[in-house]
């Protein structure tokens, strides 16, 4: 096996001979394994949190291979590793989850080793990405280059990552457990509906240190994160973790599927007695053993150092130019283009939402065009979003056109980042056998309503969420619209929701009335964005007029008078 | 008459399969076997030997009509499994059936 | 069923009383902590080795007190999926300072092995049909791990990775 060393500058952890043997050893596990359920030596119901744990579903069509990208960031040379895989393994497309991991979903369990065995080639795994253990650590997009951030949460991500991987005493867990972690008070990796959600910051001496919110989740019960500390400092991070998910593994309900999650511990078990069993464990385990060692910390710093900025003007000519001279450029840059720490720098969000496809996909032919664009612009590295997206963090400004033209020629290009047909769908029940109804369909329908660009600039900020059954993966208790689809009588209808929202100060939607069939549910969600056209003050986002007005009005929109 | 069919994945390649009319597993919910209430439960017995016996995973039963002698799946859910995705015509065995005429 | 230590066979030594077995005078014997808590002072006065067993539900404070007379603990994993018994070896070593030997029994993987041993077990009674060729393959799997456990010495933690002392 022949290892590739990331690009030079690529924000990503650099695996050393240590790592690399245990990835290996890794491989080796699942492979033997893999040959001990084809012979019967274990059980399905042996074999299935072993799968599980290395990202192995079994889906409506096929297996379903989820890959591990640690909070979301990709070397080149890795994306073009996932490209060869889709290819060689799959079906030349892949899709981005709302955890920052990718899926492919025509895997068969018999290639499964073998694949392993090319991820490890390229620093890569789906160890963890299922199952009742700790999962992905996912991260803001923009870490390292968003000029609102106050500590690089990479740096965290990655250590928790590694403290995460195959902990010998939180394995087996009651139910699945995901940290997300914001070093920005603009929290885009929406930690409050995770079951630790971290918030890194620094105190008056400019020491380190994170806020903890513990208890947030969606699904059958989505509840908001509680802060259980506000101050936890950077050496002891580790054993306040330890010590949550000590009393989790503890206390966390084992006979019922439902009542499983951290957030029924946390909020149906008591708060004040959850932070106080917390509390008590952290004093006991505090010390030398569980410290987080600022050499450590110093460590795995080094790989999130920046890229060699150039000294450049804060304000580009040849992108204003560009930006006067051509229409679509214009339009384009005003959705994907935003800000960044370093002067005449920018951060770039690619939509993988074309108007009518389907969200969060790529093939394996743009995956290679990404990384061949992240090489040239972007020092080597990709960041994958919570929301089906792509980055590219450190693009020059003056470089913006060139790489426009080269995305929207590879069908990259679609100009809506962060406007309404930017939305979030779940695979749904074209693909997932947990599912009630299809989410997909319904997003390009929705994505057609509005594809007028002028339209969507008028309409704004209006995220909408879609999850194709109650397990919440397209994060529908999120969306300012939010829609789930159920089974009504072997139908598929839609239940739409209102007012969700994913920052720090998040919420959970509200139903509107009864789940519609799926017309009607289009053209509900017409009438919502009417109403609100209708009603809102200057300045008013959907979520600000529906602050305002209630809910009131779009349930009478929608179902006539109460 | 409520007639039902079995299902299964094929557990080396997760390929979705139909109990056929010979007690094999076939490819193609056309060719699956319709069976009634009684012989159903007596067919599900049977799969999950082959379930047990490491050939398949999670067997189960779902209902149908059966129009000019063919099985048809009542549910949207098990006609996706036997079709494909519905937003990708050109992948699963939908495509392959389209392979098959060409 | 056989019992495993260090990825090998080894005997049991112990008899394991059922709570309404009459307890022997002699011989190393283990009792539920159920009946430790009822039988505790005749128990006590036994001279011969004592262990304790625990289910999955059963906490280590509840024989926290007692431990010094404990030269075995048994934890019982109803389903290897029930990872609670991980954290109950655990805190009997780190927390109280056991230093008896600590047995993981009922249903456990070999895949489980060294996680086990990670967290403060010394032995596995593995389940009856179990290859043991699987489990003792099982118990040197990693040589890398990336967290403290049970029994690193020495020094502050360092976190990004542990190598394991080769077996033997």
């Amino acid at each position: 096996m022949t290892y590739l060393a990331p690009k030079r500058h690529a924000g990503v952890y650099r695996y050393d001979e240590i790592d690399r043997q245990f990835l290996n050893e890794r491989v080796a596990e699942y492979r033997g394994q893999v040959a001990r359920r084809l012979s019967g030596a274990l059980t399905e119901d042996e074999f299935k949190p072993l799968r599980l744990m290395n990202g192995l579903y079994l889906q409506l069509h096929a297996y379903m291979l989820r890959i591990a990208i640690p909070y979301g960031a990709l070397a080149t040379h890795q994306l073009r590793g996932l490209a060869r895989i889709g290819r060689r393994w799959d079906k030349g497309y892949g899709h981005f989850t709302t955890r920052q991991n990718l899926q492919f979903h025509w895997i068969r369990l018999e290639d499964t080793p073998e694949i392993m065995a090319e991820l490890a080639a390229i620093d890569m795994h789906a160890i963890q990405t299922s199952g009742n253990c700790i999962r992905n650590v996912t991260t803001d997009q923009f870490a390292g280059a968003a000029p609102d951030e106050v500590v690089d949460p990479r740096v965290y991500a990655e250590i928790l990552r590694q403290w995460s991987t195959i902990h010998p005493e939180f394995t087996y867990l009651p139910r699945k457990f995901k940290i997300a972690i914001t070093g920005s008070a603009n929290d885009r990796a929406a930690i409050r509906v995770h079951d630790v959600g971290l918030l890194a910051k620094r105190n008056e001496a400019g020491e380190i240190g994170f806020a903890v919110y513990v208890g947030g989740g969606l699904g059958r019960t989505p509840y908001l994160g509680v802060k259980v500390s506000d101050w936890v400092g950077e050496q002891d991070l580790i054993a306040y973790l330890e010590a949550i998910l000590r009393v989790y593994n503890q206390f966390g309900r084992r006979d019922n599927l439902y009542k499983a999650r951290i957030k029924i511990l946390v909020h149906q078990g008591g708060k004040q007695k959850f932070i106080d069993n917390v509390e008590a464990e952290f004093a006991r385990i505090r010390g030398p053993k569980y410290r987080l060692d600022p050499a450590i910390v110093e460590a795995i710093e080094r790989n999130f150092a920046p890229p060699p900025f150039e000294e450049l003007p804060p304000y580009s000519e040849a992108f204003d130019r560009a930006k006067r001279e051509d229409a679509a450029f214009a339009v384009w840059a005003r959705n994907s283009v935003r800000d960044h720490r370093a002067p005449g720098y920018a951060s770039v969000t690619i939509s993988l939402k074309p108007i009518g496809g389907v969200t969060g996909d790529i093939t394996s032919d743009q995956m290679d065009t990404v990384a061949d664009l992240a090489d040239r612009y972007s020092f080597g590295e990709v960041r994958v979003t919570h929301e089906q997206n792509l980055v590219l963090a450190h693009v020059r400004q003056d470089d913006l056109f060139d790489l426009w033209k080269a995305l929207d020629a590879a069908g990259l290009g679609t100009p809506n980042a962060g406007l309404i047909t930017d939305l979030i769908t779940c695979p749904g029940l074209d693909y997932c056998s947990l599912a009630n109804a299809r989410s997909i369909p319904i997003g390009q329908e929705i994505q057609k309503r509005f594809a007028d660009q002028q339209r969507q600039q008028d309409i704004g900020d209006l995220k909408i969420k879609m999850s194709g059954c109650i397990n919440a993966c397209g994060h529908h208790h999120l969306g300012a619209i939010g829609i789930l689809g159920v089974d009504k009588k072997g139908e598929e209808f839609y239940q739409i929701t209102l007012g969700g929202n994913a920052e720090l100060d998040g919420a959970i939607g509200d139903i509107v009335g009864a789940a519609l069939p799926p017309d009607e549910a289009v053209d509900a969600v017409e009438s919502i964005v009417d109403l609100y056209l209708e009603r809102r003050q200057p300045g008013e986002r959907f979520l600000d007029t529906l602050a305002r007005i209630g809910m009131g009005p779009f349930k009478e929109k929608l179902y006539g008078a109460a | 008459m409520e007639l039902k069919a079995i299902t299964a994945n094929r557990l080396r390649d997760g390929a979705v399969v139909w109990l056929g009319p010979q007690g094999d597993w076939v490819e193609r919910v056309e060719l699956a076997a319709a069976f009634d209430d009684a012989a159903a439960k007596v067919a599900l017995a049977e799969a999950e030997k082959s379930a047990a016996a490491n050939v398949v995973v999670g067997v189960y039963a779902f209902e149908v009509e059966v129009v000019d002698g063919v099985p048809k799946p009542l549910r949207q859910r098990e006609r996706i499994r036997a079709q494909g995705p519905s937003i990708r015509t050109d992948v699963g065995k939908q495509a392959d059936a389209l392979d098959r005429a060409a | 069923m056989a019992l495993l230590k260090e990825g090998q066979p080894a005997e049991d030594t112990w008899t394991h009383v059922t709570d309404d077995a009459p307890v022997p005078a002699n011989g190393a014997i283990t009792v539920s902590a159920a009946r430790w808590a009822k039988e505790r002072q005749e128990l006590a006065g036994r001279s011969a080795p004592l262990g304790v067993r625990l289910g999955s539900a059963d906490r280590p404070e509840s024989v926290a007190a007692d431990l010094g007379r404990f030269a075995l603990v048994t934890v019982d994993f109803p389903k290897f999926r029930d990872g609670r018994g991980f954290t109950t070896a655990r805190t009997l070593r780190e927390h109280y300072g056991h230093t008896g030997e600590i047995r993981a029994i009922g249903h456990v993987l070999p895949d489980q092995y060294q996680m086990l041993r990670r967290c403060g077990f010394d032995s596995v009674v593995v389940p009856e049909g179990a290859d043991l060729a699987v489990w003792a393959a099982a118990h040197t799997q990693y040589t890398v791990a990336y967290q403290a456990a049970v029994g690193d010495e020495g020094g502050p933690l360092s976190l990004l990775r542990r190598r394991f002392a080769k077996a033997g």
